[in-house]
């Protein structure tokens, strides 16, 4: 059974729908991952989860007990917010111990607990601290540490790392992943980078105006993106209107390429995506189309260049650097090929559009 | 250098307006009407009638700083909660007796108070017995009270609006009930507030001799109404000069036993 299922979860803030009839259910020790742009209902869902917002319709079930209109400081969930709000006017070990404070533990298990978890979070020694004398880094630490040593079920985490610089965020995803198997516990939390997502998470859900459009591994989001939506949000990609001729046969931009894919149908009109790191870059006339490169960027492992052809610009990436106005031909291998159904209806379309 | 020069005007009312005053009031506390030298004025406080007074008047002064808290925080805390523009709206609503002239109001209050003032005559309409508590210590309290509970609301008020959502989302998160989150977050977070509300209620009602005439009818002898006979109607600067700099001091005291409780020093005044 799922520790955590969202049912036909609801809700509006000033009339605008963010959630409509959501629905998630969250196994037990898993790193899941809330994925979408500001506004797609992403952080909504976690505070419904925490208790900060009732759903306007719906249930939320936590280990087989319907929890929707529990106050959050009667759940079994731990939040981490995404600017730390520790108390200022405690030192950090008064901020570790906090939760467990109020829940009345003695005063041994309460000094066992903040030393174990300053030693998890790589803090040891900042016991009396005070809160402004930390970095955003460390502070951010802080918060998980005052969030775990409550032994909690559900880890909820608020774009925790959004106001640390680059290389601090990335040190901290590792952090995150290790503590998420050191402690066993589920970790939900809440992006809109997709990078982010891809490298800690063992499921991503990718969300968009409160609906969810995919859920899956990362490497299933990234390699098989179910909408244009999806393939346009994770990652970099080219998305062309094409027509799926029979199966294992697709033609885009007037020229005729073999894929993988099967049970289309005849002649019927698909997107089609292919990744920029997937198109082969030949001499003119080697490949399945000629064209003509329009720009070539250096952006560190490889060149990011446009190709013009059949009337489509190509975003292709390539160690070797081809020079602007060079003719090259592409070709793709078919399994790097991923078509998928258009939109059927202008409702659905919407769905797909990017805020 | 240059950016010193736009400083000139204050430091010119610093010395005009405070510095040389004090000196002035520092000479005739410590001098006689001849001019020599007397430690008489500081050491009058110990005549009875004057330490009754300056006692009457820490009394009634804690009295109502303490309604007034009590009253200011509760109230702090609906306007913190509630919608927005009403928010603006309840403020205003507790800012607007600023604006009109504090004689006028506590000259209104005399008015309802008075033994056949409207107070008394509507309990008279409803067979309820005359409140008679005008010229006695309550009316002094109350009028103090009336006057200067905005100035202990808006620090209150603004010191929690300062405090961060999402740390009171955190405390509730981590399991703290209603009363754990008050006493333990809201609280000590507002203790800048509550330290400048104090000061700016407490120093006002122990110095005031307008509020005390008013609403005290000559019965009720604060200090500050001692010290403004001593400058008017017995001329005898040197002394109401001598029991200003002993009130002075014990201010100073009381000031400094408030600061404690503020650890950031964002509220205090010394």
């Amino acid at each position: 059974m799922a520790l955590i299922e969202l049912i036909d979860i609801s809700k509006s803030f000033d009339g605008e729908k963010v959630l409509d009839e959501f629905n998630l259910s969250i196994e037990e020790n898993e790193f899941i991952t809330l994925l979408g742009p500001s506004g797609c209902g992403k952080t909504t869902t976690l505070r419904i989860l925490g208790g900060f917002e009732t759903p306007d319709t719906g249930k939320v079930m936590f280990d087989g007990q319907d929890i929707t209109a529990l106050a959050p400081n009667k759940r079994h969930i731990n939040t981490v917010f995404q600017r730390y709000a520790l108390f200022p006017n405690m030192n950090i070990a008064e901020n570790i111990a906090f939760g467990l404070k109020v829940s009345g533990k003695s005063k041994e298990y309460i000094n066992a607990k903040i030393k174990y978890a300053l030693d998890l979070v790589n803090l040891k020694g900042y016991e009396k601290r005070k809160v402004d004398s930390l970095s955003g880094g460390q502070q951010q630490r802080i918060a998980i540490a005052r969030a775990i040593v409550n032994e909690p079920k559900v880890l909820l985490l608020d774009e925790p790392l959004g106001a640390l610089d680059l290389k601090l965020r990335q040190e901290m995803q590792y952090e995150l992943i290790r503590l998420k198997n050191e402690l066993g516990i589920t970790f939900l939390y809440v992006t809109h980078d997709q990078e982010e997502a891809l490298t800690m998470s063992d499921k991503v859900v990718v969300m968009n105006r409160g609906y969810i459009q995919q859920m899956g591994t990362p490497e299933e989001i990234y390699n098989e993106p179910e909408n244009a939506f999806v393939a346009d949000f994770i990652g970099d990609s080219n998305i062309i209107d094409g027509v799926m001729l029979e199966d294992r046969v697709v033609k885009l931009c007037g020229c005729v390429f073999p894929c993988i894919d099967e049970g289309f149908g005849k002649n019927k009109p698909v997107d089609v995506v292919i990744r920029p790191e997937d198109v082969i870059i030949g001499s003119p006339g080697s490949g399945i189309m000629d064209g003509v490169v329009t720009s070539n960027v250096f952006i560190g492992v490889h060149y990011e260049m446009c190709i013009e052809a059949g009337g489509f610009e190509w975003l292709a990436q390539n160690t070797v650097s081809y020079p602007v106005g060079s003719r090259v031909s592409i070709s793709v291998t078919p399994e790097n090929i991923q078509i998928m159904n258009k939109p059927q209806s202008e409702d659905e379309e919407a769905l797909a559009l990017d805020d | 250098m240059t950016k010193k020069i736009f400083s000139g005007p204050f430091l010119i009312f610093i010395l005009c307006g405070t510095l040389v005053p004090l000196g002035v009031i520092a000479f005739y506390g410590f001098t006689d009407r001849s001019g020599a030298f007397t430690l008489d004025n500081i050491t009058a406080i110990s005549t009875s009638e004057h330490w009754q007074a300056l006692m009457l008047a820490l009394g009634l002064a804690l009295i109502s700083t303490v309604i007034c808290l009590v009253i200011a925080f509760p109230l702090g805390l609906i306007l913190k909660d509630s919608k927005l523009s009403k928010k603006g709206f309840m403020v205003f609503i507790f800012i607007l007796p600023m604006w009109m002239n504090f004689l006028l109001r506590t000259m209104a209050w005399q008015v309802l108070l008075e033994r056949n003032g409207i107070i008394n005559q509507g309990l008279g309409f409803f067979g309820i017995p005359a409140l008679n508590i005008i010229n006695t210590p309550a009316a002094v309290v109350l009028g103090m009270v009336y006057d200067y509970l905005p100035f202990m609301v808006l620090p209150i008020y603004n010191a929690l609006i300062k405090i961060d959502k999402n740390v009171i989302e955190a405390a509730y998160d981590l399991g703290a009930s209603h009363a754990q989150v008050l006493g333990k977050v809201i609280i000590p977070l507002t203790v800048p507030g509550i330290v400048s509300g104090v000061t700016m209620v407490f120093v006002p009602s122990l110095t005031t001799f307008a509020v005390s005439n008013m609403l005290g009818g000559g019965k009720v002898n604060l200090i500050g109404n001692i010290i403004e006979q001593e400058f008017t109607a017995s001329s005898n600067w040197n002394l109401g000069a001598g029991l200003s700099l002993v009130m002075m001091i014990f201010i100073v005291i009381s000031m400094a036993f408030i600061e404690k409780f503020d650890r950031n020093g964002e509220g205090s005044v010394i």
